[in-house]
């Protein structure tokens, strides 16, 4: 994956431990990228993970996802653009 | 390397962690794929956009939802089953800066709450409505609600909703959209990300409504309960979106935002120094004379008045005008009415003290004045009147039965005197300068204040002046004290 | 100060809004639609804001909403209005917010009449909602009181943050005496636990539900030490003429003025009678009670109800003597002649059992 020269145009990031594996946002992302993890978070259920790539910044597992802090999406700042340090995050993330 | 900025995150106006909450802080308590996370979330961004965080006031429902207050930062008043409706009025009302939304379950809004949801949304109450319609009775375990769907399978309706038994289920954006009242109303659903945009818009604007002093505004909420209909989240969100529509058909039901008129605003209190003169109350808005006007002493210290007759003689009234000539004189004063439809058809009658000493009871079975302004009166209270007591009787003669030789009693055709002034309603009035005259209590000037504070027409006044004298007259006249 | 010919209803509405009250959410129902009537007429034109609700259930959850809010605020109604409003009525004493509510009391049960009975009194006093709370009621028996007490409910529910009941009957609400009301007007002022819909009380919550049982048998325990505390420090009563009774009346209301004319008539024939009045029947003058033990032979109770505030009397007094009982209903009012022959009759009775101080006369 890291040889992909294009960077992708979104990036997702999941909070586990607020995630309930209901799996909407598996089922919704368009390019699924995203899936239910085999391991159990703290409370039994399977968090939903991101494969790594190809997420595109659409936000819509961000709005099917009943939990208000387990999906987090990011979109790519065009290079031109300063967008305030505190909404950076950097892609290794 | 490439950075990324946050396009979706969560609320600022989602607590960070849920502390209100005493376990698993940072998550919600509801069930995988419960559509009321979403709607929260939908809340929340809504707030956030429209900056309204401080202003918000979320009242949280009866239901699964109850604990809506664990999750948005915002003023949080949590109330019974179904009335959410009538506590978001009052605090509207009381504090009309505020954003109120009424967060609400179908058990809530269209089974308990029915009453109060229409005449909420009929007075055009200015808050906003976010109903979550799961078909369903979520917290209480999957009882059958008002939404369900037919033949739809419920604890309750466990062979399925049957039209015969349980009815139709009931449209809540139809029925409210009759109204004149409100002025948004739309029904979306969270069946596919598409519906959830949509439903995003909508509360939106539903807010954005209220925001603008608009007035009422519902959005009705296709909801997904993946526990209680037993599927899983991916299922029952497929279920919201193919079978509950078909039932719930989503849409615009009514918009009036374009011809809607601001709810004026609150008019301004007065200064608190006017309120005494507001109440009537403030000093020489009532006029009392202060010093007691002793009586003489060939008056009765204790007058113990029955005053009775048939509704609409003036029965009431005449003992007020005694009542409010006795205080204006310095007495210790009570009125006491029978009252209600009594009052209105049949027999009306009124008890009136008048006393230089405190008042112990205001009720007066032993009166020693009665003044009958009809004969049932006269034959009711007669018996009742003390030794030397004095009894006034509006008619011509007394019935055989009817004498008793230790009263003093003046009989007269009182309204027949009135008759002849060109008003019958003032027959009371005659009979009171009957009584003034016969006894000598309450000097002419108090009564005349009394009827100036009582009788607010100028024509009344001048009957009323009339009517005294002519009843002084009578008082006078012949042998009229009957022993 | 000059004073004013009122009817009891209406000086509840002018207490009110002297004492600060700024809002009225009610239903009409006889013989308490005076207290509606003059709160429409003069709420909104002292600043306030009055509401004709749909029926008691929405006018009680009004109540809720302007208490929650921070709004001095009360409703009025009798009895088949109370009880809708009693599930209100628990919810406001779960979630601590203050509020009045006048109960002008009618015939029942069910339809009964409009004429003036004392049956709500289990209802009110003893808390007719569900669950471990009490209403603090005051038992206005003058239209003098009926302001001056709603003045006093006022300060009470914010004080102890609970609903508090005027209990009166359909008489003390529909007759007029001269009243006299204070000279100024008290000013709605904040608290500080209201949600406003501002930045300084967003992060205030007005709730009921307590999850755990061990944090609501803690919210159950601070309101029952609320009550204790009302216990040591609210209640009010009238003892008239008891220092000397052997016979000592109870009853409140307009029950309470006859029994003063019956003292009267009773000790015009030598009979050592006396009169407690209570102000308030929760909570219920019983240190009161018991120190009229000493002295009288016997209780007499008389009321408007088949026997309700006599339980109250019974439960204070704790079989140390006996206690009597003579009732009217049905709007019917216990005249002071036929009262007083009852006194007579319970005189006859007890007053040679006249016991000596600190003795039970029933063991
Ligand atoms: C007066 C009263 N009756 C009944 C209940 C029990 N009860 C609690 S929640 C509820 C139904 C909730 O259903 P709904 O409003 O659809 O909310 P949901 O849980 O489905 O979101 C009922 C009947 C109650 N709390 N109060
Ligand atoms: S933002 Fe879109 S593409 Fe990325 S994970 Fe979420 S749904 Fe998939
Ligand atoms: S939608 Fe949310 S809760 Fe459900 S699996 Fe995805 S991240 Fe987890
Ligand atoms: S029972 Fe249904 S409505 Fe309640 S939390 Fe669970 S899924 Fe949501
Ligand atoms: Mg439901």
């Amino acid at each position: 994956m890291s040889g992909n020269p294009k960077p992708d145009r979104g990036l997702v990031k999941l909070d586990s431990d607020e995630c309930k594996g209901c799996g909407l946002c598996v089922e919704a992302c368009p390019p699924k990228v995203l899936h239910l993890a085999d391991h159990l978070n703290p409370y039994g259920y399977h968090p939903a993970a991101y494969t790594g790539a190809g997420c595109t910044g659409c936000g819509i597992c961000f709005y099917v996802c009943p939990e208000p802090g387990a999906i987090t999406v990011f979109r790519l700042v065009e290079q031109k653009a300063e967008p305030k340090s505190e909404e950076l995050m950097p892609a290794a993330a | 390397m490439a950075s990324y900025t946050v396009a979706h995150g969560k609320a600022k106006c989602f607590y960070d962690h849920y502390e209100r909450k005493a376990d698993l802080q940072h998550q919600t308590h509801y069930c995988p794929g419960c559509g009321h996370g979403i709607v929260h979330k939908l809340i929340a961004g809504t707030i956030d956009a429209l900056g309204i965080q401080d202003r918000t006031v979320l009242i949280s429902p009866v239901g699964c939802s109850v604990f809506a207050y664990y999750y948005l930062d915002v003023g949080n008043i949590q109330v019974a089953h179904g009335r959410a409706p009538a506590v978001a009025t009052a605090v509207k009302r009381s504090r009309p800066e505020s954003i109120v939304i009424s967060y609400q379950g179908d058990g809530d809004l269209a089974a308990i709450g029915t009453a109060e949801i229409v005449h909420a949304a009929n007075r055009g109450e200015n808050f906003t409505v976010i109903f979550i319609n799961n078909a369903i009775y979520g917290m209480t375990g999957g009882q059958m609600a008002p939404t369900t769907l037919l033949g739809q399978k419920s604890t309750t309706t466990p062979f399925g909703r049957n039209v015969w038994n349980e009815g139709y289920p009931l449209k809540v954006c139809e029925l409210l959209a009759s109204l004149t009242g409100p002025v948004y109303i739309e029904r979306v659903a969270l069946g596919d990300n598409k519906q959830i945009m949509r439903a995003q818009r909508a509360v939106r604007r539903a807010i954005e409504i209220q925001t603008q002093g608009l007035g009422f505004s519902l959005v009705e909420i296709l909801s997904p309960c993946p526990t209680i209909w037993k599927m899983n989240p991916v299922e029952a969100q497929h279920w919201v979106k193919e079978e509950m529509t078909k039932t719930f058909p989503l849409g615009v039901f009514r918009d009036r935002t374009k011809e809607a008129e601001r709810r004026p605003a609150p008019a301004h209190a007065p200064p608190l120094a006017e309120i005494p003169r507001i109440l009537g109350i403030a000093n020489g808005a009532s006029r009392r004379a202060a010093a007691a006007a002793p009586l003489n002493d060939a008056e009765p210290r204790d007058l113990r008045i029955k005053v009775a007759g048939f509704g609409g003689q003036g029965v009431l009234l005449l003992g007020q005008v005694l009542a409010e000539a006795g205080l204006d004189a310095g007495l210790e004063v009570s009125w006491l009415p029978s009252y209600g439809p009594e009052m209105r058809s049949g027999t009306s009658n009124c008890h009136v003290r008048l006393s230089a000493r405190p008042i112990d009871s205001p009720l007066v079975s032993r009166p020693n004045v009665l003044l009958a302004l009809n004969e049932p009166s006269l034959r009711k209270f007669l018996p009742t009147v003390e030794p030397g007591g004095w009894v006034f009787y509006n008619g011509t003669a007394l019935a055989e039965d009817c004498h008793r030789e230790d009263v003093q009693i003046l009989v007269r055709p009182f309204t027949k005197m009135a008759d002849e002034l060109g008003e019958t309603r003032a027959g009371n009035i005659v009979m009171l300068g009957a009584l003034l005259e016969s006894t000598g209590v309450l000097s002419e000037q108090h009564v005349n204040g009394a009827l100036r504070r009582l009788v607010k027409s100028e024509r009344w006044l001048e009957i009323n002046r009339l009517a005294l004298a002519a009843g002084r007259e009578a008082a006078r006249k012949g042998n009229g004290h009957e022993k | 100060m000059a004073k004013q010919l009122i009817k009891g209803n209406e000086a509840i509405v002018k207490g009110a809004i002297l004492a600060g009250c700024r809002a009225f959410y009610g239903y009409p129902i006889t013989p308490a639609s005076e207290i509606a009537e003059a709160a429409a007429f003069y709420f909104p034109q002292a600043g306030g804001v009055f509401l004709q609700a749909e029926s008691e259930v929405a006018a009680i959850n009004m109540v809720y909403g302007a208490a929650a809010a921070g709004v001095r605020v009360m409703t009025g109604s009798s009895g088949p209005g109370i009880s809708l409003m009693q599930e209100g009525i628990s919810y406001l004493a779960g979630a601590e917010l203050p509020c009045v509510v006048a109960d002008i009391m009618r015939g029942g049960p069910g339809l009964g009449n409009i004429a003036p009975e004392q049956g709500d009194y289990h209802q009110v006093v003893k808390g007719g909602g569900h669950g471990n709370y009490r209403t603090l009621v005051l038992a206005p028996s003058s239209v003098q009181e009926m302001a001056d007490l709603t003045h006093l409910a006022f300060e009470l529910a914010e004080e102890y943050r609970n609903p508090v009941v005027v209990l009166a009957d359909g008489y003390i609400g529909q007759m007029m005496e001269p009243v006299e009301f204070p000279a100024e007007a008290a000013a709605p002022h904040r608290l500080s636990w209201a949600v406003e819909g501002t930045a300084e009380t967003r992060h205030n919550l007005i709730t009921s539900i307590l999850l755990e049982p061990d944090l609501l048998e803690a919210h159950v325990r601070a309101l029952e030490a609320k009550y204790r505390r009302a216990e040591r420090e609210a209640v009010r009563f009238e003892s008239w003429r008891t220092e000397d009774a052997e016979i000592v009346l109870v009853g409140y209301g307009i029950v309470a003025r006859v029994l003063k004319a019956v003292v009267e008539q009773a000790r015009a024939r030598g009979l050592a009678v006396g009169l407690l009045r209570p102000i308030t029947l929760y909570p219920f003058p019983v240190a009161e009670v018991r120190r009229l033990c000493r002295r009288a032979a016997a209780f007499l109770v008389v009321e408007m109800s088949t026997g309700q505030l006599v339980e109250d009397v019974r439960l204070a007094v704790e079989g140390r003597r006996p206690v009597e009982f003579y009732s009217r209903t049905g709007g019917n009012v216990p005249s002071a002649e036929e009262t007083l022959d009852f006194v007579q009759e319970t005189a006859d009775r007890h007053s040679q059992m006249a016991v000596p101080e600190g003795q039970l006369a029933y063991g």
